[in-house]
């Protein structure tokens, strides 16, 4: 009975054998309980590989629910912000999803697989979120999380490297779109998807054809210099592409201890996912409210001025405190120094010219910098091959 | 497109009618929709043997509101009573029973110490009763969004506590959140007299005395005494009269009353309410809806839980709505005879419960989902003030039975652990036995009964889970957290939907003041824009 | 069995007798009995200046917070037996560490099911969830919905812990004051959060954890918490308030985390005491106290049964407030109120413990004897329904049958409670009523009480009897003439609502001030209540500190945590 729990501490994916082979740095992170690496060579030369070859990355811990019957379309419109019937079978989209406070509890993609068949996939656990949306609804709601491998393969050659897999036809499929391939005697379900801001792929497999998949996509890659990334340098890419991520650009929901704590999809900047004219939804009522009364935060993208990470900063207004750093990050392809901060109305505006109060050290030496940031008004990175049917070859 | 309604009221439960006729009177036009063929919802009666007829779920009038009683002018609209200031008697093998009535206690084995203790008991708790009262009359203040009227009913419940005076008003603060088990070992030595209380602290919930929470129960139904009711009243006719009384206030107000009318859903569109589906298929509209419905059914079943938002139907699906009381009742050929009691008292309030412990192991039972092998009883024999009820010489007689669980394992005509017996069956055996512990022959006189059980009460009166109170009386779910945060002060939480049941504040009884309430909230709040 | 050693772990306690002149000193203070809060106590007036003396009973110092050898080389922490609550300012304040002190967490906790299967709890958050998950993924992603709930409410009582509560019949500025602020961090919590936070102190553990988890054996493991030392039932309203006040001690700030202390808990009263005399205080044992004097409303001191007299303005009483009321104060110098309100006061024994000494570590079915779960609370009871019926034994008068245990092998953490590869194993018992219908308990019910123990474990641990080598067991009897705890309640008086805050011990008194001048409470009878928390005895110094216009040197506590 010692195999119920007892167990070794940590869960492995399964690419872990190969992910373990290639992690020369043995620089193991955790992530829901599964040991992930956080770099495996170079941290800097796996973002270029994201930013000019192929970079891969194992997303299989990522929290994948099933949600299928007549009603699962209803009960996702009913869940999340956006129009789920505009999302047609075979696409995917991204979507934020809130409690009746109108307070974010977490982003994730619904991909439409079927009729009356979604996966969304979610940063932080929902099974029981599901299960209480579900109340009223003829659905059945399983948690996948296990049962589906991932792999994400980003980059300016991903589809080339594809495309050599023999996923003929890949080139037509849209951002955001999905398809299937038969992969040894299963499916393999690829979405145009990623967390790069770059061309990219998502591939989603059995978790028996795992290794097979790992094998296949590398040694078709090989020509096209692909080369497997840690959450390193995933966060380096993400902030260059504008991406929040939960738990650390806001705080879901649900588990904010502290009253405030939490912000709403306005709040976040990501009001445009927001489709008020939805008769219900999670949180209707209080961003209706919020749209009348005004919101207390505004999110804020910033290029600051000087090549120091503004991380954890305050954000001034002249002599006052207006905001905090969430993520940031010096941007290697846009070379800008960008953070993302969560800015007290009504300042932070597009525009609003404020300061980050930046604390770095150098040899042990603390030094504090007021470095003068702007509100820009889009990510830094936005390469047209992202959005390119079918992408050229890079 | 509106049927020119400016209030739909779903249900003609005695609330129902009492919000709906205060609506009226400011000059609404509402319409009421009632599901059965009789108005008052759990103010009913029914003839459940030929010739027979009961209050089949509420039995006593104690609570009613003087003011609603005044402004429904129910006396001019046929209500009477049949007999009223009728003491509690709790039964006793030997026939030493004990009666109460107002400050007054005596008879059984009552010392005079006791009697002494009791008449100040009864003074210290109608003073807190007085408060919580005031409570009543008003909705329930907001705790932190609070407006000024809220901020002025908290000073003013401020105001009222400190003039109780520091004791008291420590006193209160204490027991109100403690059990009447200990309250009453606090104060007195008769076993009888400790038991007849603390069945008024639990009747119509799930708890025993030993329950933290059920001196507030006590308190609540002592209130009846502040609103003029010294012991219980019976309504002539029954508790339909009742019922039939305020639906005459109401269309003499103009209010239009349909009954057999039953609601299939209340019907929204862009987050607001737009009016009702009927079962029968048609459509009416109405800028605001009204549910006497309980808030179970009212949020689940006749709005839709697809129709909220996610954490609104988490709370409703939260609330805690198993009733725990069913209903005996006995066509019987004549006269039951109870050991030393006269004829004369049989119309009294009779009450089954030696002691606290009694109470206590019957409640344990339906912590279990089973019934109480040894039930606590509330029993009236209506003909004796009212022999209408029942063919010439002959009698009615009917309890308030606990405890029962919603439904056992099997449900109630599944196999009881009796050989032969359904669990309905086995149930009702063990009632009768209980009975006949004090009146002997009565099991010979028995022509025809009905145990009506919380499960009956739920198919009968609509009443999710069969509870009385629409919803636990506990202090978890009453004041600023009935029927649960986000739809209190009656408004609930979905614009045009409003609550007047006994799910809303102050709660169950025959009261009308939720119906009152509601109907002050309505009018200030008006239809959403 | 009588004790062999007293252990107040090098305590140089004063037998009386040996000391000069007894009857003719007299202090500025007098605290009667040297359980942790009474030390506590203590050790802040002599922090202040103060010539102080504790007066103990027994032989040795601790009250319930106690190690003692009743088996040679075996310690019992033989009535409290993990670490939490206490006060880490009070532990840092008073150099606790620097006398001794030091409190190791543990992980695990196990409730063990009648299928043989069992719910583990792991200290790893991620193995935790895998754990739950195996029983239900919706309950493992439920908890952390509960535990952030939990959070909530912890985080609004936490700062009130070392401070009185604020008498909302008062018409004081500083009362007015205090409950402003505790209005403030009400409405900080929002309309809902606040709604949520009454109806959470108004509900049963039960309906609470029903409202977040389906699984019976993760409701049962969670729930137990909910009753420890309470006579309720776990569908009795105000018992989740129980599982908040044991939540809301922490181990270097991990909030809701357990320790052992390092020897025991007489370790706790251990380093309490060598801090008190540090500053200048004198602990005398053996002294037993009989009354309070007090004349023209006011104490003079106090008098021991051999008819020895102690003179001091100040009698801090660490008693129970029926003990301290109706015991060493004589009614006729009381307020008729205040007789009154002792006499209605509820501490109602509800709990049993067995200290046992083992020969070597049992087996337990299903669990490898190196899992890590080994090392917490384990539990036999695997639902609710269990839990509640054990409970309807004590309504009867009886002890449960099929009793709640909380159940840990301190000697796998600590080195010193057993000799290496030798065992020690302490289990409280829930239930166990003060009286066996209505009669005293016998020898007779102790057995009885005891095989019902141990026929639990047994019946999970094939090897368990066989391991026994020495076994105390402690009925409310027990505890009551040995520790004094009134009933054998464990905290001093019951955790109901109507006894919390400026209800405890009872309204009008709850200031730790009694009815006399020069009379005041310190023990867990008084706010925030029972646990080795420290807490009542420091808030009760800083009062008599404020009534003797001294500084105030009683620290206050972290903020948000």
């Amino acid at each position: 009975m010692t195999s119920k729990s007892d167990q070794t501490m940590m869960l492995r994916t399964p690419f872990h054998n190969r992910v373990a082979a290639a992690c020369e740095l043995n620089a193991w992170g955790t992530w829901k309980g599964y040991t992930t690496p956080t770099a495996y060579t170079d941290v800097e030369l796996e973002y270029f590989a994201i930013r000019s070859t192929t970079g891969v990355f194992d997303l299989s811990p990522m929290n994948k629910y099933r949600i299928t019957g007549p009603d699962a379309e209803a009960c996702l419109n009913r869940m999340v912000t956006r129009d789920v019937s505009k999302i047609r079978v075979g696409r995917v989209g991204y979507t934020v999803w809130c409690n009746d406070a109108g307070q974010v509890m977490d982003d994730g993609t619904i991909f439409h697989l079927g009729e009356n068949d979604y996966r969304i996939c979610a940063f932080a656990r929902a099974i029981d979120w599901l299960h209480w949306c579900a109340l009223g609804f003829d659905v059945t709601i399983v948690d996948e999380s296990d049962e589906v491998a991932a792999l994400a393969v980003q980059g300016p050659t991903s589809c080339a490297v594809l495309l050599a897999m023999g996923l003929a036809g890949l080139e037509q499929l849209k951002p955001f779109g999905l398809t299937t391939f038969p992969f040894e005697g299963a499916t393999l379900t690829v979405s145009r998807t990623g967390f790069t801001g770059d061309l990219g792929y998502e591939l989603w497999i059995a978790p028996d054809r795992a290794e097979a998949l790992w094998d296949r996509l590398f040694e078709a890659g090989k020509p096209h210099i692909i080369k497997p990334f840690g959450s390193d340098a995933l966060d380096l890419a993400r902030i260059e592409a504008g991406f929040l991520q939960a738990g650390v650009d806001f705080v879901p929901a649900e588990s904010a201890v502290r009253n405030g704590r939490s912000r709403s999809p306005f709040e976040l900047g990501l009001g445009w996912l927001v489709d008020m004219d939805k008769p219900v939804f999670n949180g209707r009522r209080a961003l209706r409210r919020e749209q009348a009364e005004g919101s207390r935060y505004r999110f804020a993208m910033l290029d600051v001025d000087g090549n120091k990470p503004a991380q954890h900063s305050f954000i001034l207004k002249g002599a006052n405190k207006v905001g905090t750093v969430t993520s940031a990050a010096w941007c290697p392809t846009a070379k800008s120094n960008v953070a993302f901060a969560q800015i007290e109305m009504p300042h932070g505006a597009v525009g609003d010219e404020l300061v980050a109060e930046i604390y770095y050290q150098r040899e042990l030496q603390w030094t504090r910098v007021l470095a003068p940031c702007k509100v820009i008004d889009a990510p830094v990175f936005n390469p047209p091959r992202r959005r390119a049917v079918p992408p050229g070859s890079f | 497109m509106t049927d020119n309604y400016d209030v739909i009221m779903v249900g003609a439960g005695h609330n129902g009618l009492v919000c709906a006729t205060y609506l009226a009177k400011a000059g609404r036009k509402v319409l009421v929709l009632e599901a059965g063929d009789s108005p008052g919802g759990a103010a009913a009666s029914r003839e459940f043997a030929p010739g027979y007829s009961v209050s089949s779920c509420a039995q006593w009038l104690y609570q009613l509101h003087p003011r609603v009683s005044r402004d429904l002018k129910l006396e001019k609209h046929g209500l009477e009573l049949a007999a009223r200031d009728l003491a509690s008697v709790l039964l006793d093998v030997d026939g030493q029973h004990l009666s109460v009535l107002g400050p007054l206690a005596e008879g059984g084995r009552l010392g005079g110490e006791d009697r002494d203790a009791y008449k100040l008991f009864h003074e210290k708790t109608l003073k807190y009763a007085k408060l919580i009262s005031r409570l009543f009359e008003s909705r329930p203040p907001g705790l932190v969004e609070a407006n000024l009227a809220d901020r002025f009913a908290l000073v003013k419940l401020g105001v009222r506590l400190k003039l109780l005076g520091r004791e008291d008003m420590s006193d209160l603060m204490r027991i109100v959140l403690s059990n009447m088990y200990d309250l009453m070992d606090e104060h007195f030595d008769s076993p009888q007299l400790k038991a007849l209380l603390s069945v008024d602290s639990v009747l119509g919930s799930r708890m025993g005395p030993r329950t933290p929470n059920t001196v507030f129960g006590y308190l609540y139904r002592r209130v009846g005494e502040v609103f003029g009711y010294t012991g219980v009243a019976q309504v002539k006719g029954g508790m339909g009269a009742l019922g039939e009384a305020m639906a005459a206030s109401a269309r003499a107000r103009g209010v239009e009353l349909r009954l057999g009318s039953r609601v299939r859903s209340i019907d929204m569109f862009n987050g607001q309410v737009t009016g009702v589906t009927l079962a029968s298929g048609g459509q009416l509209r109405a800028p605001v809806v009204v549910s006497n419905a309980d808030p179970v059914t009212t949020f689940e079943k006749l709005v839709g839980f697809r129709n909220m938002e996610t954490g609104m139907a988490r709370r409703v699906s939260q609330i805690r709505c198993d009733g725990g009381a069913a209903k005996l009742h006995l066509a019987l050929d004549g006269l039951p005879r109870f050991n030393g009691l006269e004829d004369a008292q049989l119309a009294q309030r009779l009450v089954i419960a030696p002691d606290m412990n009694y109470i206590e192991r019957a409640f344990n039972a339906v912590k279990y989902g089973e019934y109480s092998a040894a039930p606590v009883l509330d029993i009236s024999i209506p003909t004796v003030s009212d022999p209408a009820g029942a063919p010439p010489g002959c009698h009615v007689l009917s309890a308030i039975v606990q405890f029962a669980p919603f439904e056992p394992a099997g449900g109630w005509e599944g196999a009881s652990a009796a050989a032969g017996e359904s669990h309905r069956e086995h149930f009702t055996r063990l009632v009768l036995a209980k009975i006949a512990e004090y009146a002997p022959g009565i099991r010979e006189q028995v022509v025809a009964s009905e145990l009506l059980t919380p499960a009956d009460l739920e198919r009968g009166h609509g009443m999710k889970g069969g509870h009385w109170h629409h919803g636990e009386l506990s202090l978890d779910q009453v004041m600023m957290t009935r029927p649960f945060p986000g739809a209190t002060q009656y408004a609930s939480g979905l614009d045009g939907l409003y609550l007047c049941s006994a799910g809303a504040h102050p709660g169950g009884g025959v009261m009308g003041l939720a119906g009152k309430n509601a109907a002050r909230e309505i009018i200030k709040r008006g239809a959403p824009v | 069995m009588a004790p062999v050693a007293c252990s107040g772990r090098a305590v140089g306690c004063l037998a009386r007798g040996l000391q000069a002149e007894p009857a003719l000193k007299k202090y500025d203070a007098i605290v009667i009995g040297a359980g942790h809060n009474g030390l506590t106590n203590a050790a802040y007036l002599a922090k202040s200046g103060l010539d102080v003396a504790v007066l103990e009973r027994n032989d040795y110092i601790g009250g319930a917070t106690v190690s003692r050898e009743l088996y040679p080389g075996w310690t019992y922490s033989n009535c409290s037996y993990v670490c939490s609550l206490l006060r880490p300012e009070l532990a840092r304040d008073l150099e606790l560490p620097r006398h001794g002190l030091q409190v190791v967490p543990y992980g695990g906790g196990v409730t063990f099911k009648r299928d043989g299967d069992y719910y583990g709890n792991y200290y790893d958050h991620n193995r935790q969830y895998r754990e739950m998950a195996r029983h239900s993924k919706r309950d493992a992603n439920a908890y952390e919905r509960y535990a952030t709930d939990v959070m909530k409410q912890t985080r609004l009582i936490r700062p009130y812990l070392l401070r009185r509560p604020p008498d909302p019949t008062s018409l004081k500025l500083r009362d007015l004051r205090d409950l402003l602020g505790f209005a403030r961090s009400f409405t900080e919590m929002g309309e809902e959060g606040l709604a949520d936070t009454l109806k959470f102190w108004t509900k049963s553990v039960g309906d609470y954890l029903n409202e977040y988890f389906e699984t019976d054996v993760i409701k049962a493991h969670l729930g137990g918490t909910g009753v420890i030392g309470t006579a309720l039932g776990v569908y009795s309203p105000g018992t989740a308030y129980v599982l908040l006040h044991h939540y809301m001690g922490d181990v270097d700030g991990n909030v809701g985390s357990w320790g052992f202390a390092r020897g025991g808990m007489g370790a706790v009263a251990g380093a309490l005491a060598k801090s008190f005399q540090a500053f200048g205080g004198e602990i005398i044992c053996g002294a037993d106290v009989d009354r309070i004097m007090v004349s023209h409303g006011k104490v003079k001191g106090v008098a021991l049964r051999d008819g020895t007299e102690y003179r001091a303005n100040i009698v801090v009483s660490n008693l129970d407030p029926k003990r301290t009321f109706l015991d060493v104060m004589d009614e006729s110098d009381l307020p008729e109120d205040v007789v009154r309100k002792a006499k209605n006061f509820k501490i109602r024994g509800s709990s049993g413990k067995l200290n046992i000494a083992l020969d070597g570590l049992p087996t337990f079915n299903g669990l490898d004897q190196n899992s890590p779960l080994m090392l917490g609370d384990m539990h036999f009871t695997d639902s609710l329904e269990r839990l509640e019926r054990a409970y309807d034994d004590w309504k009867e008068g009886t002890w449960s049958k099929d009793p709640y245990v909380d159940m840990l092998i301190p000697s796998q953490t600590d080195p010193t409670m057993a000799p290496p590869g030798k065992h020690m194993m302490t289990v409280f018992v829930q239930y166990a009523p003060p009286r066996i219908n209505g009669g005293e308990w016998t020898d007779a019910d102790k057995a009885g009480f005891e095989k019902s123990v141990i026929d639990q474990i047994a019946a999970y641990s094939p090897d368990f009897r066989d391991l026994i080598l020495h076994c105390e067991t402690r009925t409310p009897r027990e505890i009551e003439a040995e520790v004094g705890l009134t009933e054998g309640n464990i905290f001093q008086g019951e955790l109901t609502f109507d006894q919390l805050l400026f209800n405890r011990p009872f309204p009008g008194y709850a200031q730790y001030r009694g009815p006399v001048r020069g009379m005041y409470m310190c023990g867990s009878g008084t706010h925030p209540g029972g646990g080795v928390m420290a807490a009542p005895g420091a808030n009760a110094a800083r009062e008599i500190l404020m009534d003797l216009r001294r500084p105030d040197v009683v620290p206050g506590g972290y903020a948000d945590d």
